[in-house]
């Protein structure tokens, strides 16, 4: 049994337009251990999958499917009980370090809350635990550090101290949502390193979400791509990038920016923009961006398709979309 | 650690004008009713044989048409408006802040509940509904410290409804909540204190209002009873005699318009040092 097993997991929003379903039938499941890369545009639903996954869905939402952790539906979970999981087995990092810390309390004092709430630990305990912690995620002088206040810190070390907090329980998993999007470049890397280590050395299963496929292809062992709330690419990372399949894949990969590209060469884009989650189209929600789109697209759900052990495709025309180089499909 | 804090208060203080005038005016207000448990120059007793005395050195201020001392009758009213402003203020205090805070953490029809009955309460002119309790319960010090107290309550469950909801929709109390933290924690670890200024703030403003509503009730009738004296009933008192003896009605006056003008100048600068984003662009 995985660890994590989230089985055709749909969120409907209540709009004032009406219901938007910004995650449709989504499938994936996360061994004890295993790193998974969720990447998409924005609004292709990531984020909601990962606070779908934490319980902290917005309130006009509605879930169906479920999400198995050890074989327990935490969408059945109350209020109470899901906080006990949270923090305890899964714990979360989120983009804004600047702003995920409280103002008015020591990163000492937030440090130490969760240990003292899950673990039960004693305040002189609790204090030195976090002095450990503060260590281990790389700030200098933790002893000095430990009374400091948010706004003393800068971000790349905020973000230290916000891994800090989501270690600090010795989670099961990690859910990591865009964790450097908001940091320098140069500290992009070291924080990512850092999560990299902490996770391998405590055996957590990271769930990383992001925009980046540099970022998901050097961290993960696992990609899904998400494209307009439903999963349209799944399966190792080595894999996918050898054998980019669905057209999507492929013209994210093409729109990364490439050194050595002629000075003047445009960047390429993938044209059109995320479709309407409140309108979508029955068929494949890439079907108005897709260069291979023909009339069946539009008006059936695709099938999945299985084209290595493991790596599957949500495509009508996966062997058309193989044979074509990325080049061709998006220039 | 906190000593270093506080010595940064005290430098952003004296740097607020408002604060430091407000402050001293307040504090002069305390010690004139501290002052007056252990010592006053005069008596409130009345002494037919010293009415309508001049003032001088026995009686600061002269005396009134019973004889009584004025600077005293002033000293004590001081102590009778800071005891009814403290405790309708603390009413209002816990009970409006309890109120928005749960207004806040439950949402749904809680918060809307709150709200109506708060919007409801709001629809009554607070002197108005404050003469209506008292009517109802009779006139006395009591009665008159519920009235400002109720009308307080829904002036601070909205203000920290409000200000709460803006806190809950911040960042870190979604990382908190990620952290495994119930609504009952959040709302006193994070909430809370990232508010506690503003509602300081208003609290100082409120006890202006308590004062002058304690002293409009008095002047009323529907306040303090005699023989207690207090600001309100002096000046009503003061008002039969105002062709006579106009500065009797001007020191009551006086000392309302030094506590209300000292308490709004406090919270003015106190919003100054606690709460930068708030003070306003001079």
């Amino acid at each position: 049994m995985p660890l994590l097993h989230v089985k055709d997991l749909s969120i409907i929003l209540s709009t004032n337009d009406g219901p938007a379903r910004a995650v449709r039938h989504l499938d994936f499941h996360l061994d004890a251990g295993e790193t998974l890369g969720i990447v998409g545009e924005s609004g292709c639903g990531k984020s909601m999958t990962a606070l779908a996954l934490m319980g902290l869905l917005p309130e006009m939402s509605r879930t169906e499917g479920q999400i198995l952790l050890d074989g327990e539906d935490l969408l059945q979970k109350t209020e109470d009980e899901m906080c006990r999981v949270r923090g305890n087995r899964l714990a979360m990092i989120f983009q804004e370090p600047m702003t995920s810390l409280n103002p008015v309390h020591t990163i000492g004092h937030q440090i130490m809350e969760p240990l003292r709430l899950h673990l039960g630990l004693s305040e002189s305990d609790a204090r030195a635990e976090t002095l450990r912690l503060l260590d281990r995620v790389g700030i200098p002088n933790p002893t000095a550090r430990i009374d400091n206040y948010p706004h003393q810190l800068s971000g790349g070390q905020r973000q230290r101290v916000m891994i800090a907090i989501a270690l600090s329980c010795k989670p099961d998993i990690l859910i990591a949502d865009e964790p450097t999007t908001a940091l320098d470049v140069t500290i992009q890397d070291q924080i990512l390193e850092l999560i990299q280590t902490l996770v391998q050395e405590e055996g957590m299963a990271l769930v990383l979400i992001s925009h980046d496929l540099g970022v998901i292809s050097e961290n993960t062992d696992n990609i899904l791509v998400m494209y307009g709330g439903a999963a349209v690419e799944i399966g190792q990372t080595e894999r996918i990038f050898d054998d980019l399949v669905h057209p999507y894949t492929q013209g994210l990969f093409a729109a990364m920016p490439k050194l050595g590209r002629a000075r003047n060469a445009r960047l390429i884009t993938i044209p059109g923009t995320v479709p309407d989650l409140i309108h979508m189209p029955t068929g494949c929600t890439f079907t108005d961006r897709c260069p291979l789109a023909s009339d069946i697209c539009r008006n059936t759900p695709p099938p999945v398709v299985e084209v290595k052990a493991g790596h599957m495709v949500a495509c009508h025309h996966v062997q058309e979309a193989r044979h074509r180089k990325t080049e061709e499909l998006f220039s | 650690m906190s000593d270093s804090r506080f010595l940064a208060f005290l430098q952003r203080s004296r740097r607020s004008r408002s604060l430091v005038v407000g402050g001293l005016l307040t504090a002069f207000l305390m010690i004139s009713a501290l002052v007056s448990l252990l010592w006053t120059p005069g008596t409130i007793d009345i002494v037919i044989a010293n009415r309508f005395k001049p003032p001088s050195l026995d009686h600061w201020l002269g005396t009134d048409q019973f004889g009584r001392d004025i600077v005293t009758m002033l000293m004590v009213g001081t102590q009778n408006s800071i005891v009814v402003a403290v405790v309708a203020v603390s009413i209002g205090l816990f009970a409006g802040v309890s109120l928005g805070l749960l207004a806040a953490a439950r949402r749904g029809w809680t918060e809307e509940l709150i709200m109506r009955m708060s919007d409801f309460s709001f629809a009554f002119p607070a002197i108005l509904s404050a003469i209506m309790l008292t009517a109802i319960f009779g006139p006395g010090g009591v009665n008159s410290i519920l009235a400002i107290g109720l009308y307080n309550i829904p002036v601070f469950a909205r203000l920290t409804r409000g200000s709460a909801n803006a806190i809950w929709a911040r960042e870190f109390v979604m990382a908190a909540r990620a952290a495994g933290k119930g609504r009952l924690r959040i709302t006193f670890e994070h909430i809370l204190p990232n508010i506690l200024s503003i509602i300081i703030v208003q609290a100082t403003i409120l006890f202006a209002i308590a004062i002058l509503a304690e002293a409009a009730l008095s002047y009323l009738g529907l306040g303090t009873q005699p023989p207690d004296p207090s600001w309100g009933r002096m000046l009503n008192e003061a008002q039969k005699l105002m062709f006579l003896q106009p500065m009797q009605a001007v020191y009551p006056g006086l000392a309302i318009a030094i506590a209300v003008f000292g308490l709004n100048l406090l919270g003015d600068g106190l919003r100054d040092v606690l709460d930068p984003r708030l003070s306003r662009k001079r």
